[in-house]
């Protein structure tokens, strides 16, 4: 379970105050799907790191399966996301040189895993994304929809319980956005929490709920399709 | 994946990036490399050279004037052959061979010559044996009598300037002597009343030794009734410690007699090893700071522009140790192949440069490749630890620019 209590974070830029987030609650039980909207700086990505543990806030507390995140010390929060949460980022964000194979490997070895260990599991990953020949490919070598299936494969590389996406399908066509958010729903089948960050509203719509973030603070909560469907 | 394999292939695809901090500290080992060998080389000829022009400092009497380097020990003035044991027991670093001698004009077959007095060196052995300290203690310094110790062969004393054994009753001839007087090995000849044995007739030199005959110095003492005294200690220091100050360190041991040096042709090899010397030390300094800057610079260069790639492997789980990590061992990297490649490059140039350059032939040093390795691997590590740290401790979320 992710729990926000009153959180909020401001910084300065340019001697001005500004109010990322304001006093934000929220609860999202495990196997959860929740589409984040809201209009360009109302917080949703700075609420996204704060669930995923990269960004501190200046109140209130962020927990993670009641453990509160930002109790830990930063080395702490590392091996915290390591082992529970998976990232995907709308520029997919693959290291450049390193192959799709090798991106996926990341993960892997980051928790200890020995080398044939993370080539067999990254290539289980590529091949259920559908790149099993483009696995020595670098990411200026595969089309963007590929480059964010490898970021997908390396999201669940550690079989992570907690899925932030921020923005996943900002850069894709109708087509292959189509596909992530399949990928992402199949995934929450599997009873991970996904939480998306997104402009596109029909991508929101896919998800159980959806919390509209205006100013800061989460200004409305509505059932996605998928809860409709459901119901 | 491992972390050399992710080191590994960020120096590869951004290996022109890399070119210019890799060859200034290429360079920099380079020329550090080709001097210290050349500087070796260099510092072992002038002492084969000094080796070969015998002794280099000279003892004698306050009222001697140095008329003649080779002739110093024949003006009739003398000083206490107590000196001789004071200075082989004494701490001086530099002296690596002593060479007492007395000297008196004889009259052998109606022909002027010098009877000349030298003390050999095992007796040295043994005075300064009881006291286990001394230069036969020391180990050599500069090399130049390597090889002394232990030579059987007497006529290296035209040469060395000091022999390892001589009985009373045994002398060494000049080359001139024995020509005028028809001597050759094991042949008798009566000096002053006594009878001894033509043990070698040494090589031609060119000098006053030509003309001398070599006895005991105690059976000279007796021969001249002067005593315990001698006319000259000749010297053979080290060049090193000669420019160090050892004349004035033994002016101050033996404040009653005057030291003299070959200053001039010390002087001269002196200032040539002291010019490289000099020189290395300099581009050792150009190196740190324009090695070290263009490693830092390119460091924070390599920093920022990776900062996105630094945040995605925190958002993966990366700490900030893994992420120092990854930035010293690409240092590491980059070191090593500066020292190994400016050893090789450093070696072959003194190889080729030296005979041209200082006139000696230069063989390759390996333990050079210790110094040039452990130099570009420190100033490597030590530029790039600041940007390294840097990266450790980058915002995650300032690195994405969806924030």
């Amino acid at each position: 379970m992710l729990r926000m209590e009153n959180v909020s974070k401001t910084y300065r830029h340019r001697g001005q105050l500004v109010t990322a987030l304001n006093e934000a609650n929220a609860e999202i039980p495990d196997g959860d799907f929740v589409s984040i909207v809201g209009p360009s700086g109302s917080g949703k990505s700075t609420l996204l790191l704060m669930l995923g543990g990269m960004l501190s806030p200046s109140g209130g507390r962020v927990l993670l399966d009641d453990q509160s995140i930002y109790d830990l010390d930063s080395n702490r929060r590392a091996q915290l996301r390591k082992q529970k949460v998976g990232f995907v980022f709308q520029t997919f964000n693959l290291v450049p040189y390193l192959s799709a194979i090798e991106n996926v490997q990341i993960p892997l070895y980051l928790v200890g895993r020995d080398v044939s260990s993370q080539q067999a599991r990254a290539k289980d990953l590529l091949t259920r994304v559908g790149l099993s020949d483009r696995m020595h490919h670098k990411p200026c070598e595969l089309s963007v929809g590929q480059q964010q299936r490898v970021a997908l494969a390396r999201m669940l590389a550690n079989d992570p319980a907690v899925i932030l996406a921020d923005e996943p399908t900002g850069n894709l066509d109708p087509e292959t956005s189509q596909q992530v958010i399949d990928f992402l729903e199949e995934v929450n089948r599997e009873g991970r929490t996904v939480v998306m960050v997104t402009h596109d509203p029909r991508a929101a719509e896919r998800a159980k709920r959806i919390l509209r973030l205006d100013g800061g603070a989460i200004v409305s909560e509505k059932p996605g399709r998928t809860a409709h469907a459901a119901a | 994946m491992k972390l050399h394999t992710l080191v590994l292939r960020e120096i590869f695809e951004r290996k022109s990036q890399l070119l210019t901090s890799f060859l200034a500290i290429l360079l920099g080992i380079t020329v550090i490399v080709s001097i210290k060998n050349i500087t070796y080389y260099s510092e072992k000829a002038v002492a084969l050279e000094m080796d070969s022009l015998g002794a280099n400092v000279l003892v004698l009497p306050k009222s001697a004037t140095l008329q003649d380097y080779y002739a110093a020990d024949m003006q009739g003035e003398t000083i206490p052959e107590e000196y001789v044991t004071q200075l082989a027991m004494s701490d001086l670093a530099g002296l690596d061979n002593l060479s007492p001698k007395l000297s008196m004009p004889i009259e052998l077959q109606g022909k002027s010559f010098t009877l000349t007095g030298i003390l050999p060196k095992s007796e040295f052995q043994a005075k300064a044996a009881w006291s286990g300290a001394g230069i036969f203690s020391r180990p050599v310094g500069c090399g130049a009598s390597v090889g002394m110790m232990g030579s059987e062969d007497k006529k290296t004393l035209a040469r060395k300037r000091v022999i390892e054994t001589l009985e009373d009753k045994e002398v060494l001839v000049g080359a001139d002597v024995a020509a005028k007087l028809g001597l050759k090995e094991a042949d008798t000849v009566d000096v002053l009343g006594r009878s001894f044995s033509v043990t070698a007739v040494l090589p031609q030199t060119g000098t006053v030794d030509d003309a001398r005959i070599f006895a005991h110095l105690h059976v000279v003492q007796d021969l001249s009734n002067k005593g315990p005294v001698i006319n000259a200690i000749e010297v053979i220091g080290c060049c090193q410690e000669i420019s160090n100050g050892l004349v004035e360190k033994i002016n101050r041991l033996l404040p009653d007699a005057k030291v003299v040096t070959i200053t001039q042709i010390a002087d001269a090899q002196i200032k040539i090893n002291r010019m490289m010397s000099n020189l290395s030390l300099m581009f050792l300094v150009i190196i740190v700071f324009v090695g070290g800057a263009s490693i830092a610079n390119y460091m924070y260069a390599n920093v920022f522009e990776r900062r996105r790639e630094i945040g995605t492997l925190m958002a993966l789980g990366a700490n900030s140790g893994l992420v120092l990590r990854i930035f010293l061992l690409k240092a590491l990297i980059l070191g090593v192949a500066g020292g190994i490649g400016g050893y090789v490059i450093g070696t072959i140039l003194a190889v080729v440069l030296g005979p041209r350059l200082a006139g000696v032939i230069v063989l390759p040093m390996p333990m050079l490749a210790l110094l040039a390795i452990g130099v570009s691997v420190a100033l490597a590590l030590v530029a790039s630890y600041f940007p390294a740290r840097r990266a450790a401790r980058l915002d995650p979320c300032a690195t994405f620019q969806e924030v």
